[in-house]
């Protein structure tokens, strides 16, 4: 059965190590702005929210992208760019409804969670749990997913 | 690596920002924050200069590890020679805004000089420049924060800003950041706002790098698998530091009613279980969470909300959202030190003290050497802005706090400190200070070790610049305590000179931080090392007081501690034997019978 | 069944490889009027900057992609189409017979109202073989005159001087840049970006004529001489066969809500398609690669079958012009009695203009920011209804991440 990231915001206390994690994973520096997880924090409501790609079916980048750079990794079912093929054009990162497609300025390439290839750093890394990899059938990204899909323009049904 | 190499000088006089090479060799040798700053303030700026003088200077420094995955991993300093103390100050923050300067480039900030207006420092990575802040001047840390992003239309700018008790001059002004967090002690706010210095709004993209990356996150999750499942963290996670209320109460070392008590009757109704207990008026409880700063495992963090029935927040409806709560020091300078036993009128004053940028433990202390003059007669109604302050007024409490906030009326004498505040009204021994620093939540008497700690502290009365609590919690008696205080001083001065937070050290020992820092970066760090840089940042710290003219009599306690015994608890009977201690410890530091460093100490420490 | 399907576009594509899904024995026919494999337009200028090579643009990477799949893939051109007996004749004389018919025939550079463009030295830049030729020419140093400033001359822009060209714009009358995608404070900042990064850019001047050399000669006397000169002053949709076929075609090729066009077992997608504007509910051409995929699915889904109705396209672009990035979504123009959350820092080319009716957000324009942009998209097509998060985006309108989130979350 395929795994997906668990997000459980009432147990993340904004240490922000997700973010770190992520970046030293994929560019051996600790930068959250080159993260491909965030953290957004609703101060007034003592509430943060780590907020990353779901690997939503739609796959909204995948078919934005002109030129087959983003595909199904079969083992993760992640949607992964490839480095040598993205041309930089971003136009994956306006199709994504979810903004956590972004522009590398460094590469001139785009950067999205792949889920480090089936062991996300950022969950190894979470101190309280807030972020898990599981079973893909009961995540709470169904909420997040089910959004996805009722977006009122583009494609309602899928091949 | 680990260090970024650079420091940012800003001159506000000339309104100019330069970047310089940080100075690698001092860095083997102070390591980083609370050390280097030390160091770079000692070699810019004579001792004896007025600290709210636009020859003093201030600066922002971080550590190696801040902005590293460590574990707390986010802490960063103010260092400069504090308002409150005239003695050299470090004051230690966490949140995120020290590591988002160390991402923007940048080790250190230098601030010098005065600006001829209200400016504020705004950094983009290499990018920096001074900006008028005429708009931001007489505005709440809460509301210069979002304006400031407004402004540049930048969610992700990370901010320290000084509220109105900076700019006021209140003795023990913090500066604050990311709303709740806080350089809060020795008045380093009070220099930043003496400067026209109203914020610093920083964003970094650059990322931090370690010199050993794949042996650092080993050493990384080695730590943190020690850290992690541990009742110490877990206790902090749940708790927070509140835990330390009944602890101290039990223990009978909770500064009550000025310290004329050490046991406080009202505990109940200021501890844990009233801060988690479902409140009868909204069905509701004060603490709705936690939250970590940068890089933190732990997240001691409070998060409360008032109970909006209370009387301090009629029509207030600005203070119902959610909001940094209650720590112990907070807690018990409002509550057992004040007399205060409500809760939700301490959550108000923590409330008030950070949106305007005070430190609680001086403010609180503050009123309760208020109460003592007020109740003893030495002030009444005409000096109080006719407040009555018994012990124990909530009213009076947050009355206080407003009127200290905004400086107005008696919050002006409550604004100088206990100190000034004892002396103007002619009882000096009401004031429970060292240094002219307010005490923090232990009592002396039955805290032999934290007496000396107290006593000896280069920024005044201070719980955080030793950890004699595990060797005092189990012996009451002074012998062996100037051993304990000063190895601990040492290790303690080396924490806050890495970046990372004293707390992760209740659990880790020097030897766990140090194979971590020694894989974040060049010099070959081990336990000891750190130990010789800790000695060197103390005894550079005690020189730089030395020369501003500080001596051997300001190593002391208020007499209330040295001569009247404590009146219950274990410690019943006992005073603080400081007079055994603390020859003992000049001893051990190798230091003169008056408490200055010999020369063959200077010279082992290379200073 | 059998499908065929004109144009080798990004909609042409999508919709051979959708049918080939849901239709697994169906006969597919996709024909493409350029040499070579289906490639993507879009690639082009990153073709011609010499950041990939020529198999970098095409839409599929493996060599038989599309014999795998059995899909039928020709190169030739439509010359007639026979609704009455669905049938279509191609140049290279061949003659097929269909069951459903996609065009998806895209759009061609509009030609510029000037004499010379046929003078040795002008090019468009459209088809990959028009890119071959100029990055045959486009040497380091030599001088560019490009005419146009739209989107597709930005890009170009971008690619030339990345080689290292020295570029000269005429910008047309209007004196702006990107004017369809981008408001006229956007543009300005584009513009003096431009010119900041060694751009000449001339504006409020019309091209007179092309003379050999090439030198083009504007309207007020002016020539400028150049080693090469690209026009790319706007594209129209290849619709014209259609028209003779008797489907209707206003702006582009009339399509109904399930791409359907005037005429029974005729579809449309893509650039030549004027379908449903999500924004606006009317119909209008949006020559933009997320529309045509989208286009192409969904026309595919109802060519065999499937009732799926297409609920409308968004219209929104990204830019990169010399390194500043610059997007636009739906209604960035805003509707009567709505409001707008505007920032402006223009010495850090920064800029922010979202646009509301009621609580919800209907379009933006951005320069200057590439974080999250797709959460824009999010906001708008989701209808968001914002409330509180309104008044915080009118404060600061790049918060528009944190109300995503705290909408969806």
């Amino acid at each position: 059965m395929l795994k997906s990231l668990h997000i459980d915001p009432d147990k993340c206390t904004s240490c922000l190590l997700c973010e770190l994690a992520c970046s030293f994973e994929n560019e051996e520096v600790f930068n959250p702005a080159k993260s491909r997880i965030k953290v957004f924090t609703f101060h007034d409501q003592g509430r943060y929210v780590p907020y990353t790609c779901t690997q939503c079916a739609e796959a909204w980048c995948m078919s934005a992208c002109p030129v087959d750079a983003i595909s199904v990794d079969r083992a993760t079912g992640a949607k992964v760019v490839s480095d040598d093929l993205c041309v930089g054009c971003k136009v994956c990162t306006i199709a994504c409804p979810f903004g956590t497609v972004n522009y590398n300025h460094d590469t001139g390439k785009v950067i999205k969670c792949d889920l480090c290839g089936g062991e996300p750093a950022c969950a190894a890394m979470c101190p309280t749990g807030a972020i898990t990899y599981v079973d893909a059938d009961w995540t709470g990204y169904d909420k997040m997913r089910r959004w996805a899909g009722k977006t009122d323009a583009g494609p309602q049904a899928h091949a | 690596m680990s260090w970024q190499g650079k420091i940012l000088r800003v001159d506000l006089t000339k309104g100019t920002c330069t970047a310089e090479p940080l100075n690698m060799e001092w860095a083997q040798r102070y390591l980083g924050q609370r050390g280097l700053g030390s160091k770079y303030l000692a070699e810019e700026v004579s001792p004896k200069v007025d600290p709210l003088s636009p020859d003093n200077k201030m600066i922002f420094a971080t550590g190696p590890l801040t902005g590293t995955a460590v574990s707390t991993g986010g802490r960063w300093s103010v260092v400069t020679k504090g308002a409150l103390t005239n003695a050299i100050a470090d004051s230690n923050s966490g949140g995120y805004f020290g590591a988002e300067l160390k991402m923007a480039g940048w080790d250190m900030i230098i601030f010098e000089g005065k600006a001829p207006r209200p400016v504020y420092l705004h950094i983009e990575d290499d990018r920096a420049e001074l900006l008028a802040a005429d708009y931001l001047w007489g505005r709440t840390v809460w509301e210069v924060e979002p304006a400031i992003r407004e402004k540049h239309g930048d969610p992700m700018l990370k901010i320290a800003s000084i509220g109105r008790a900076g700019e006021s001059g209140v003795m023990y002004a913090c500066v604050m950041n990311d709303m709740d967090r806080a350089a809060g002690r020795s008045g380093v706010g009070a220099v930043m706002g003496s400067k026209n210095l109203k914020a610093v709004a920083v964003r970094g993209t650059q990322g931090v790098r370690v010199r050993d990356p794949k042996g650092f996150m080993q050493a990384v999750a080695t730590a943190r698998a020690k850290l992690d499942p541990s009742p110490v963290r877990k206790s902090f996670t749940r708790h927070g530091t509140m835990a330390m209320m009944d602890t101290a109460n039990r223990h009978g070392t909770l500064p009550t009613r000025n310290c004329r008590e050490v046991q406080f009757d009202g505990v109940d109704k200021v501890n844990v279980a009233t801060m988690t207990r479902v409140r009868l008026s909204d069905g509701k409880a004060n603490l709705i969470g936690n939250k970590g700063c940068f890089a933190c495992s732990i997240a001691c963090g409070r998060v409360s909300k008032i109970d909006p029935s209370h009387f301090s927040v009629q029509g207030k409806p600005k203070y119902l959202g959610a909001q940094g709560g209650l720590e112990y020091e907070a807690a018990f300078a409002f509550g057992p030190m004040a007399g205060v036993a409500d809760l939700e009128a301490l959550t108000y004053a923590n409330y008030l003290c950070n949106e305007d940028g005070m430190d609680p433990i001086s403010f609180g202390t503050t009123v309760a050497a208020a109460m003592e003059l007020y109740e003893t007669g030495a002030i009444t109604g005409k000096e109080t802005s006719g407040l009555a302050l018994p012990f124990g007024s909530a009213e009076a409490l947050v009355a206080l706090a407003e009127l200290t906030a905004r400086g107005e009326g008696f919050g002006k004498d409550i604004g100088l400190g206990a100190k000034r505040l004892c002396e103007k009204y002619g009882h000096p021994e009401f004031a429970m200070v060292v240094k002219g620093q307010e005490f923090p939540g232990y009592d002396p008497r039955s805290m032999q070790g934290m007496g000396l700690a107290y006593a000896t502290s280069n920024r005044g009365a201070c719980h955080m610049r030793a950890k004699p609590w595990s060797d005092d919690f189990a012996r009451i008696t002074p012998d062996n305590k100037a051993n304990v205080v000063k190895a601990s001083q040492d290790e303690v001065a080396a924490i806050d000179s890495s970046g990372i937070c004293f707390f992760a050290t209740n659990v880790w020992t020097l030897d766990d931080l140090a194979s971590q820092l020694d894989a974040a970066c060049e010099g070959g760090w081990t336990a000891e090392k750190m130990r010789e840089v800790g000695e060197r940042v103390w005894t550079l710290e005690r020189t730089f007081n030395l020369k501003a003219g500080l001596t051997k009599a300001d190593d002391t306690l208020p007499e209330r501690c040295l001569k009247d015994a404590a009146k219950s608890g274990p410690a019943k009977g006992m005073v603080a034997e400081l007079g055994k201690m603390l020859p003992e410890y000049y001893t051990l530091r190798g230091w003169t019978a008056d408490g200055v460093p010999t020369n063959e100490t200077l010279q082992r420490l290379a200073l | 069944m059998k499908h065929v399907i004109v144009g080798g576009g990004p909609a042409g594509v999508t919709a051979a490889e959708t049918l080939r899904k849901v239709e697994p024995t169906a006969d597919i026919t996709l024909i493409g009027g350029e040499a070579g494999p289906p490639y993507c337009r879009m690639a082009i200028p990153y073709y011609l900057a010499g950041n990939i090579a020529e198999q970098g643009t095409y839409f599929r990477h493996e060599g038989d992609h599309y014999a795998r799949l059995g899909i039928r893939y020709l190169n030739d051109r439509v010359e007639a189409i026979s609704a009455t007996d669905g049938r279509i004749r191609l140049a290279g004389g061949v003659d097929l017979a269909y069951d459903r018919l996609l065009l998806a025939t895209g759009s061609r550079p509009a030609m510029l109202p000037a004499p010379g463009l046929d003078t040795p030295g002008v090019y468009s830049c459209w088809t990959l073989d028009d890119a071959r030729q100029i990055a045959a020419r486009a040497t380091a140093g030599a001088e560019v005159v490009l005419i146009g400033a739209g989107f597709v001359a930005c890009i170009i822009m971008q690619a030339l001087a990345h080689r290292g060209m020295k570029l000269t714009v005429v910008a047309g009358s209007s004196g702006r840049m990107v004017r369809s995608m981008m408001d006229e404070t956007a543009g300005d900042l584009i513009m003096r970006w431009c010119r900041e990064h060694g751009v000449s850019v001339l504006t409020g001047q019309r091209v007179a004529a092309i003379e050999d050399g090439p030198t083009v000669v504007l309207a007020d006397g002016q020539a400028l001489k150049a080693n090469l000169v690209v026009v790319a002053s706007g594209v129209r949709p290849n619709s014209e066969f259609a028209a003779a076929a008797g489907v209707t075609v206003e702006e582009g090729i009339v399509v109904d809500g399930y791409l359907k066009t005037s005429v029974e077992g005729i579809f449309a997608a893509g650039d030549v398609a004027q379908g449903l504007d999500f924004s606006t509910r009317t119909r209008s051409v949006h020559a933009i690669q997320p529309t045509a995929t989208e286009h192409g699915r969904v026309a595919a889904l109802n060519m065999a079958g499937r009732s799926v109705a297409y609920r409308g396209s968004l219209g929104m672009n990204v830019l990169d012009s010399l390194g500043l990035i610059s997007s636009s979504f739906g209604q960035w123009q805003g509707v009567a009695g709505g409001e707008a959350a505007i920032h402006l820092d223009a010495a850090r080319y920064r800029y922010m203009d979202l646009k509301f009716d009621g609580d919800r957000l209907i379009g933006v324009n951005s320069v200057g920011r590439t974080e999250n942009l797709g959460a824009l998209r999010g906001l708008i097509q989701k209808r968001v209804r914002l409330g509180a998060w309104k008044d915080r985006l009118m404060a600061n309108p790049y918060r528009f991440m944190e109300a995503l989130v705290a909408v969806t979350a």
